[in-house]
């Protein structure tokens, strides 16, 4: 499955003018509140009637300005989980969660035991909305989306309306989530980290336009788009296999490049897991650092250089087959002569790395 | 207790009494329950829909409510009298007559009571979230479903404060009805018909009182129905 989105809407002081595909996997629509995120999915799913343009699902087309045609919002078949959620408060939750299958033509799609238990819903069944934590009912709300059997997922910053620890509660759930089906999913976020963790595709919007679009992977890693993503959230993913847990509480993992060492991540040994890296916890040394706190040194070629017009600069590294950022001030990029194919060293501690930017990978 | 059971009661009122009350407890039923489809329908088009006319249509329902009910019945007269053009088509097509008929109280108190039914009901429907019904749209309900299964069971304690306004209006309905279907007795002569009977005979003041008594027993029945249904749904709805 795949969505191809392409239209123009003219609100009363703001006007959208959008165009990306979004393959199979997760494709996040990143940007500033107000960028038209939300006017993207609900034109998607039929809630908004843009001025011109064409929305098609694979063969399907559900809206196109030129034919006068606009699939209704009923028989459009997708899954939307609302930013509060929108649990119908006068069912229970397994009312809910059947809500959607009710009008769902043919049985056939997820089962609900599955999503029950994918969710961790099971003990909430014969609960009231009004009854549910905040966390829950986003669950809740991705169950019922899941089980109207959709052919793509929409989600409008689903986690934005949740303290942290929710948040954390339900990333893993959507993670699943991404390896476990095959929907596609239009995800809406302004979070960088939950972007990082989730997305294969990345669209990054701007004042109602796309400025950017392509693999999440090679979009993180692009000191280009540093500055649309934000200097202070800008980083890179590293993939790694969980090696050791070691007994002073520290969890060793494989990388391409070298063995790095992170605070005890709760996984089994063998666990393929994806390490999101701020580039401002990245160190660079031109030579292998001796007598140094910092337990993770990788051997690294410098792939690309972005100087701001401030004192920063932003360095691409290849390090093993991962790219990595690094953001050092430009006075250390010209000291060490950092240029393409330059070899260096990155440096970064192993206490930096957030719990939240470890993720499971299928 | 005696006193209400069924025998006790004719033997307590006069005929004409009894058939008074009987009557008004008839005319308020079929009033309220012909014209509760109506209001759900008008309320939801008032609360949900912009359309060329709605003014019209939002004055055109409250008219009832600031008319002097004398003039309503008036109206009703001149429309659906059995020379009015609605009741003569009426008449002949299908046999039904209001003036002067019971049908025709029923008529009347349903077009007095319905701003009320109307605004309690819209009231109830613009409480409810909108996001809600695009929730249910999104996941393959259609507008008649989604009203059917979110709309109309978050709007039902609305609905049913709106029949029982509804019906309480229609058990004390004067003007409109004794204008309309004027005051024969056993016929078109409500409960408020024959209290305003009594006082004008010499005596009657006795028998007013025993109306007045059971106008009050109603009313005070009815509004807690009203209270009683409403928590409970509400009650429901929050999930305890």
């Amino acid at each position: 499955m795949s969505l191809s989105v392409r239209f123009t809407h003219c609100f009363r002081d703001f006007s959208l003018d959008v165009a990306f595909e979004a393959p199979p996997g997760v494709t996040a629509l990143f940007g500033r509140s107000g960028s038209g995120k939300t006017s993207v999915v609900n034109a998607v799913a039929g809630l908004l009637k843009p001025s011109t343009g064409r929305v098609q699902l694979d063969e399907t087309v559900l809206f196109d300005s030129n034919c006068r045609l606009s699939v209704p919002v009923h028989r459009r078949r997708l899954g939307y989980v609302f930013q509060e959620g929108r649990l119908f408060p006068h069912l229970s939750v397994r009312q809910n969660l059947l809500y959607g299958r009710w009008f769902a033509r043919d049985g056939s799609g997820v089962g609900f035991d599955h999503v029950v238990e994918m969710l961790g819903v099971g003990d909430l069944l014969a609960r009231q909305p009004a009854r549910l934590s905040g966390g829950e009912k986003q669950r809740v709300a991705i169950g019922r989306a899941l089980l109207a059997n959709p052919r793509l997922l929409l989600m409008d910053e689903p986690l934005a309306s949740l303290d942290e620890e929710r948040k954390a509660e339900i990333l893993p759930y959507l993670e699943r989530l991404r390896e476990e089906t095959d929907i596609p999913i239009l995800y809406v976020s302004h979070s960088m980290a939950e972007v990082a963790r989730l997305a294969t595709t990345l669209v990054l919007m701007e004042k109602g336009r796309v400025v950017r679009a392509g693999p999440a992977a090679d979009m993180l890693s692009d000191p280009e788009n540093v500055p649309a993503l934000g200097v202070r959230s800008a980083g890179a993913s590293l993939h790694a296999t969980v090696a050791a847990q070691e007994e002073d509480g520290l969890t060793r993992l494989e990388a391409s490049a070298g063995p790095l060492f992170l605070p005890r991540v709760e996984a089994p040994v063998g666990t393929r897991l994806s390490i999101r890296i701020l580039a401002h916890d990245v160190i660079l040394s031109r030579s292998r650092p001796e007598g140094l706190s910092a337990l993770n040194v990788l051997p690294a070629t410098v792939t690309a250089v972005r100087l701001g017009d401030g004192p920063g600069a932003i360095i691409q590294l290849k390090a093993g087959d991962d790219l990595l950022l690094a953001r050092i001030t430009r006075r250390s990029a010209l000291a060490l002569a950092l240029e393409p194919g330059a070899d260096c060293f990155a440096v970064l501690k192993t206490v930096a790395v957030a719990q939240s930017n470890v993720g499971g990978l299928g | 207790m005696r006193l209400f059971s069924g025998s006790a009661m004719a033997d307590w009122l006069t005929p004409d009494q009894w058939s008074a009350v009987a009557l008004s407890l008839k005319v308020s039923f079929w009033a309220t329950a012909l014209s509760l489809p109506f209001g759900v329908g008008v309320a939801y088009l008032l609360a949900r829909h912009e359309f060329w006319g709605k003014q019209a249509l939002n004055g055109l329902v409250h008219l009832p409510l600031i008319l002097p009910p004398v003039v309503t019945g008036y109206l009703l007269l001149l429309v659906f009298g059995r020379r009015g053009p609605v009741g003569e088509f009426l008449e002949q097509a299908f046999g039904l007559v209001f003036a002067f008929r019971w049908t025709g109280a029923a008529l009347a108190a349903a077009v007095m009571a319905f701003p009320l039914m109307v605004r309690a009901i819209r009231l109830a429907i613009e409480a409810v979230d909108p996001k809600l019904e695009q929730a249910a749209a999104t996941l393959g309900a259609s507008r008649v479903w989604v009203f059917a299964t979110v709309t109309l069971p978050l709007i039902l304690p609305g609905i049913i404060a709106g029949a029982i306004l509804a019906f309480a209006k229609a058990m004390g309905e004067f003007g409109a009805t004794i204008t309309f279907v004027s005051n024969i007795p056993g016929q078109t002569q409500t409960l408020p018909s024959a209290i305003y009977s009594f006082l004008q005979v010499p005596g009657g003041d006795f028998q007013a009182m025993q109306l007045v008594l059971i106008a009050v027993l109603i009313a005070f029945l009815a509004l807690f129905l009203s209270e009683w249904v409403g928590r409970s749904v509400a009650r429901r709805i929050a999930g305890s």
